[in-house]
């Protein structure tokens, strides 16, 4: 027992040794994460704005100048065409040149008055599934007051929403937490998937195997630095959500760090199993994006998860990305606790013990 | 009485899809002397001893290692058995020590033989002055010197070195040979694969593979004297000319140039060789003189290769 503990530390100390001295790796541990988070956390913005635009206005009266002038006030738009037809907008949505057309036919106010029909169109890109939604904001609007005027004033809302969680509605806060799901799900399953085929190439393996190290603590060996690693990355982006995007942390700290291991124990074994099927590092690549990209579409951190159909959902299920988003959002945003999110935890355990018994029994000491 | 022999094959063999790597392969290799395979790249040399020591399933055979049946229990032999692959296989972003210290843990040595160990083969194998290098940056002769150090650092009882002189210096070679010599003085077992004839030459015993198959076995002086051919060394005044004589005749079968000599293999059966060649020569206007000549280790291995083929 003592023997296969002194061979796993041995096994664990030369991959920690290794990766200290592989500059490269050694920097993408930390900087896959500072990226990702700089990239998502500023460039993503689920609150579109400054669509382009283009208007055709056959009315020209105060009062369609006015509706456009107010549009353009949300700033959802920025008005940067004038086109002559509604066919010319047509052509300019074709082209990619404006994502929404504003349409003003020439009895727009006596549309507006009789408000029997609506007074004018909005032309609107849905090839872009963001872009609709957020253009569609613009039939809210409230319809015009002219000032003094006695111009019909909207009634109020049956619902008055309350967002909890995230009342600002930053996107920060809803982005930054699934964030590190997706990025120990990457930089996890690729790292160990290249770190037992890189040895097969390089042919340490050869030897190895005619070693007395058996493979559960090879395995073992192996993942046990990158446990660490993912620990290292988890606190890296925790704390930068924290300082730069004020992304709270509500539940308990070590919930989070429990919930954390699993998850990272969940990918390193789906990394070894990659690692016993592919040959050469190239194909472990392969296999790993073959792998995260479902997991990262259906996982509901792009894509809300109640709109999947329910094959899709099932097969969501399946990934333990869909799981840990489960996890970290209700931990770091709710303030929930793991006994209340209890299951996730169980469905993220039988994945370890699946993966790991499968690339247990697929890898064989032998060349063959 | 099986207490003599490390390693007893029977029929041993590998198929690769459509094509017999190893085609039953008998052998019975003595302890405590350096066995030697030789022959061509292909003819199943590394392919026979990673079978011996359970990197490979036979395809149909079985063999016997140090008592053990592999490769089912190839385990139990993992401390008995020291194995240099072909290829540099240590770690070339780890130092010569770290290489050595890692190989000593996995071998779960003992913190105190684990250290003497380690001083002793870097010692021994003259890379003390380099222990703190990494391995990726030592010749080739260097890095051949510490795989040995690594295959032997837990004192195995058979070592199974696969083409290991492949690419070092005559000199690291002739040294290497001598480090192997004192391992056996000790007590190890060794089988070497090689497709250099000196090397074969220092073995106790020796098979020559072919194609998968062992087409002559024996020790080196053995071999000679049984050659299954006829050698002549002829020098001719048209070295050109009396080759394509030579090669003419279907008893000649085989001929290779010395400098401005030919050395000449025949069929074991011909008759008065000498002189049917020179009323071939005296025919074609060639002055010569033939002479008979000992057999080399070449030309056991080019008569046990080449005669079988034709």
């Amino acid at each position: 027992m003592s023997q296969a503990l002194t061979r796993m530390m041995a096994i664990a100390g030369k991959e920690f040794r290794q990766l200290r001295r592989d500059r490269l790796s050694f920097g993408m541990i930390v900087g896959i994460p500072l990226l990702q988070m700089i990239l998502f956390g500023y460039a993503i913005n689920l609150d579109v704005r400054h669509l382009s635009a283009g208007v055709v206005d056959y009315a020209d009266t105060w009062l369609s100048r006015n509706r456009v002038a107010a549009a353009v006030a949300t700033q959802v738009i920025d008005l940067t065409h004038r086109a002559a037809s509604p066919a010319e907008l047509e052509i300019l949505l074709r082209r990619g040149e404006i994502a929404v057309g504003i349409y003003i036919p020439p009895d727009f106010d006596r549309r507006i008055r009789e408000r029997e029909r609506s007074a004018a169109q909005l032309l609107i890109d849905g090839s872009d599934p963001t872009i609709e939604g957020i253009a569609r904001q613009l039939t809210q609007l409230p319809v015009a007051q002219r000032a003094g005027a006695n111009t019909v004033s909207g009634s109020a809302p049956v619902f008055a929403v309350r967002t909890y969680y995230n009342p600002e509605r930053r996107s920060a806060v809803q982005i930054v937490p699934g964030l590190i799901g997706v990025i120990l799900n990457l930089t996890m399953v690729l790292f160990t998937a290249i770190a037992i085929v890189r040895e097969r190439e390089r042919g340490n393996l050869e030897l190895l195997i005619t070693t007395p190290v058996r493979t559960p603590e090879l395995m073992i060996g192996k993942i046990a630095p990158y446990i660490l690693i993912g620990l290292v990355q988890v606190t890296l982006i925790l704390l930068a959500g924290a300082w730069w995007f004020g992304v709270p942390i509500r539940g308990s700290v070590t919930h989070l760090y429990a919930a954390a291991l699993l998850f990272i124990a969940a990918n390193l074994a789906l990394g070894l199993l990659i690692s016993t099927l592919a040959k050469t590092q190239f194909q472990a690549m392969q296999l790993t994006f073959f792998v995260f990209l479902p997991s990262l579409l259906l996982s509901g951190f792009m894509f809300p998860f109640a709109g999947m159909p329910s094959i899709a959902q099932s097969i969501a299920e399946i990934f333990p990305l869909t799981h840990f988003m489960r996890l970290v959002r209700g931990i770091l945003l709710r303030g929930a606790d793991l006994g209340e999110l209890v299951s996730e935890m169980y469905a993220l355990s039988a994945f370890f013990l699946i993966m790991m018994t499968l690339a247990i029994l697929r890898f064989r000491k032998r060349l063959d | 009485m099986s207490g003599q022999y490390a390693i007893e094959s029977h029929n041993l063999t590998r198929r690769f899809g459509t094509v017999t790597a190893v085609d039953h392969v008998s052998l019975k290799i003595p302890r405590a002397q350096i066995y030697g395979f030789l022959g061509p790249n292909g003819s199943g040399k590394s392919t026979t001893i990673r079978m011996l020591c359970g990197l490979l399933q036979p395809s149909e055979g079985t063999a016997q290692v140090l008592h053990h049946q592999v490769p089912r229990d190839a385990e139990k032999l993992r401390h008995k058995l020291g194995y240099m692959t072909q290829r540099f296989s240590l770690y070339e972003d780890l130092t010569v020590r770290e290489n050595l210290k890692f190989i000593a843990d996995v071998y779960a040595l003992p913190a105190a033989r684990r250290k003497h160990r380690i001083d002793a083969v870097l010692s021994r194998y003259r890379l003390d002055d380099r222990a703190n290098q990494r391995a990726g940056y030592l010749s080739g002769g260097q890095r051949q010197r510490l795989a040995l150090a690594a295959a032997i650092l837990h004192e195995p009882e058979l070592l199974l070195l696969d083409e290991p002189t492949s690419a070092v210096d005559p000199q690291s070679r002739r040294d290497f040979w001598e480090s192997l010599f004192e391992l056996v003085d000790a007590g190890a077992t060794i089988l070497v694969s090689t497709h250099y004839m000196d090397e074969a030459e220092r073995c106790h015993r020796l098979a020559i593979l072919d194609d998968g198959q062992v087409v002559a076995e024996g020790t080196p002086k053995e071999l000679i004297d049984t050659i299954d051919a006829t050698v002549l060394e002829i020098e001719a005044t048209d070295l050109r000319r009396a080759r394509r004589v030579l090669d003419s005749h279907p008893f000649v079968k085989s001929v290779a140039q010395l400098g401005s000599r030919l050395h000449a293999l025949l069929d074991q059966d011909t008759t008065e060789p000498i002189s049917r060649i020179h009323s071939a020569f005296d025919q074609a206007g060639i002055e010569a003189k033939i002479e008979a000549a000992t057999a080399t280790l070449e030309d056991v291995f080019v008569a046990a290769t080449t005669f079988a083929r034709a």
